[in-house]
């Protein structure tokens, strides 16, 4: 076995724009459960509606793709049904957070033992580029052409609150720590949610000062910050500077979780 | 035994082994008896944040190959209806009771209505085709959820049981069979794809986990199951297709009763209705009116309409506006006089013979 028994290659070409970060969050994800001998036929992809939610249609498993926001209830219903599969879910932050944001909490407050990659690209891709509850404050979207003047959802922090037993930050540009936190959260039981931050340059970049795929992925880099980082300033009372994420293991527990295989 | 119970005993008793849901007035105690029985069968109960997710929740149980089944109420129904229409889309089989009550909105949540007949055979966006079952009596909340799975397997829909608040929670004694009849789904054939035809129009089904290795999406796909979504003629075969696979049987699954098939003035009822119609009959043996008691309600089984050849007038009484007494003059020449009710309770027998008397 090998990752590219793990792709319908009669698929190919897929949908993703150039220079879209997508392709390398499957891939990880791919090389994750690879190296982790899971078997394809007791492994389901399943997703809501967006570009992010593509990728099953690109996975040899059995996947289901399926209405947008609802891909966590669709995902419990295998889980619960037939507790025996692995179930992993791609999700957009659109899709995961604006219309189905009472799925993920609730999920997230089951601890269901399913993996969850939400690919945050801060817009919706798939109609367009309209802002979603993750653009950044004062961002330019087709529907912010003023910029953003919401609050954006902290998606970590959220599915913290709400439970979840793993909980990771990553971005396209960290594909080795990428492929570390997904290999331990799909071993994890409970709900694991891994965040990655892509680059949508068609839809996001092209509107934001960021034209091409390089500045966008350095971006994304420079303004990482990293937790342990994070949490020695704070210790010593620095300031966290502007404009700054967080990447790195945020929350790790062994909280009673759902559906976990016998 | 309650209508709602009997339900859930009937999905049990039919290998129903997951249900999702969401607590609503006229119909949690089927939730309620499903909690309580699943775990001692091995199946699993999930209540959901609501029936979007409990919607979705069966499909998912769906193509684990586990007989799976949501039950709730108008207010409900309608947050089903984006997911109902992708069951029907995906082709797959599931079970949804509704136990109607009065509406619009929140309505009347403690009255019996049958006001959701056209949301549910309409209520997705774009054509498709699903069955719908309306039971009269508890013995056939019963049977007819049982029947439900059966169907749903056989034609990849979604099955509604169309009942209704007073049927729900209608005491009545009910005969358990020693054994019911589970026919699963046909399983597809060697060399098939996923979702090619066989000659009854229905692909043999692919269960998760079983190799099959199929994608499931909502977009318009091709016989493999890839998204296919911007060839016309793909779309048009396809949506034909999911339409014709199920009107095409209507005949042959069509479930009703008749009673005096000469008669010139006819009643067609189906659900708490036929038992108004039934009390008028014998409070008026007299007469001799026709009636049809539909058991199937979706897909419409038009041609029964021509077994009344003496037929001068259909009487429609529903507790709606005349839902399916629009569909019943679609098919006729002769009037068709909806007796509608709305509030919540059921016609009254003498009320009915009224109306009959006004056609003599
Ligand atoms: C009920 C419903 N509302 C709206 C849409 C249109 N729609 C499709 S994808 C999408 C947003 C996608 O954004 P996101 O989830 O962030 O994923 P991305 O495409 O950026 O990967 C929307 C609004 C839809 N398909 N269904």
């Amino acid at each position: 076995m090998s990752v590219e028994d793990w792709y319908r290659v009669d698929r190919l070409p897929h949908i993703f724009c150039a220079g879209c970060g997508n392709g390398t969050i499957i891939n990880c994800t791919l090389e994750a459960v690879e190296s982790l001998g899971w078997k394809i036929d007791e492994t389901i992809f399943v997703s809501g509606i967006g570009c992010s939610s593509r990728a099953p249609g690109y996975i040899s498993t059995d996947s289901l793709h399926t209405t947008h926001g609802r891909a966590l209830p669709f995902a419990t219903g295998v889980k619960m049904a037939k507790p025996n599969f692995n179930v992993v879910v791609f999700t957009g932050d659109g899709d995961l957070s604006a219309i189905g944001g009472n799925h993920f909490i609730h999920a997230c407050r089951r601890n269901i033992d399913i993996t969850v990659i939400c690919m945050n690209n801060q817009i919706y891709g798939m109609t367009g580029g309209q802002g979603s509850p993750c653009t950044p404050k004062g961002a330019l979207s087709t529907t912010t052409p003023y910029g953003m003047d919401e609050n954006p959802f902290d998606l970590c922090e959220l599915a913290t609150a709400a439970g979840a037993n793993y909980v990771a930050r990553w971005t396209s540009y960290h594909v080795k720590e990428l492929n570390q936190a997904i290999t331990f959260g799909l071993q994890k039981p409970g709900l694991s949610f891994i965040e990655v931050l892509v680059q949508c340059p068609t839809n996001y970049g092209r509107r934001n000062k960021l034209r091409d795929v390089q500045s966008m992925i350095s971006a994304m880099k420079d303004h990482a910050l990293l937790k342990e980082k994070r949490d020695r300033l704070l210790a010593e009372g620095k300031p966290i500077p502007d404009g700054m994420f967080v990447v790195g293991t945020l929350t790790d527990r062994n909280r009673p979780a759902l559906g976990v295989k016998q | 035994m309650q209508g709602n119970d009997a339900c859930a005993e009937g999905a049990i008793a039919a290998g129903c082994r997951f249900f999702a849901g969401y607590p609503i007035t006229p119909s949690s105690e089927v939730a309620e008896q499903m909690a309580r029985k699943l775990p001692k069968v091995g199946g699993t109960f999930i209540q959901m944040e609501d029936e979007i997710a409990s919607m979705a929740a069966i499909i998912g149980g769906a193509w684990t190959g586990v007989r799976s089944m949501t039950a709730t109420s108008g207010p409900g129904f309608s947050l089903m209806m984006e997911n109902i229409g992708y069951a029907a889309f995906t082709e797959t089989p599931c079970v949804i009771i509704n136990i109607q009550r009065g509406g619009p909105s929140t309505g009347q949540p403690t009255m019996a209505a049958q006001g959701d007949m056209l949301q549910a055979r309409f209520g997705s966006h774009g054509d498709y085709s699903v069955i719908a079952l309306a039971p009269s009596t508890v013995q056939e909340l019963f049977d007819l959820t049982v029947k439900g799975f059966n169907l749903a397997d056989r034609f990849r829909v979604p099955a509604f049981l169309m009942s209704d608040e007073i049927i729900g929670h209608l005491r009545e004694r009910v005969e358990f069979p020693d054994e019911v009849e589970c026919i699963p789904p046909k399983p597809i054939r060697e060399g098939m794809l996923p979702f090619e035809p066989e000659d009854d129009l229905v692909p043999g089904f692919t269960p998760f986990g079983k190799g099959h290795r199929v994608h499931v999406t909502g977009l318009t796909h091709n016989e493999k199951g890839y998204p296919a979504s911007t060839d016309p003629d793909l779309h048009e075969k396809l949506v034909m297709r999911l339409v014709e696979k199920v009107e095409r049987a209507r005949h042959e699954i069509a479930d009703y009763d008749i009673v005096n098939p000469d008669a010139e003035i006819v009643f067609i009822s189906y659900g708490a209705p036929t038992r108004a119609v039934r009390q008028a009959f014998l409070d008026a043996p007299e007469k001799s009116y026709g009636h049809l008691n539909l058991r199937i309600v979706w897909p419409f089984p038009e041609d029964l309409l021509k077994k009344f050849k003496n037929a001068r007038v259909f009487l429609v009484p529903e507790m709606n506006l005349g839902q399916i007494a629009r569909e019943i003059q679609r098919h006729v020449d002769q009037p068709v006089i909806p007796i509608p009710r709305l509030g919540g309770e059921l016609h009254i027998p003498a009320y009915l013979l009224k109306c009959a008397e006004e056609q003599e």
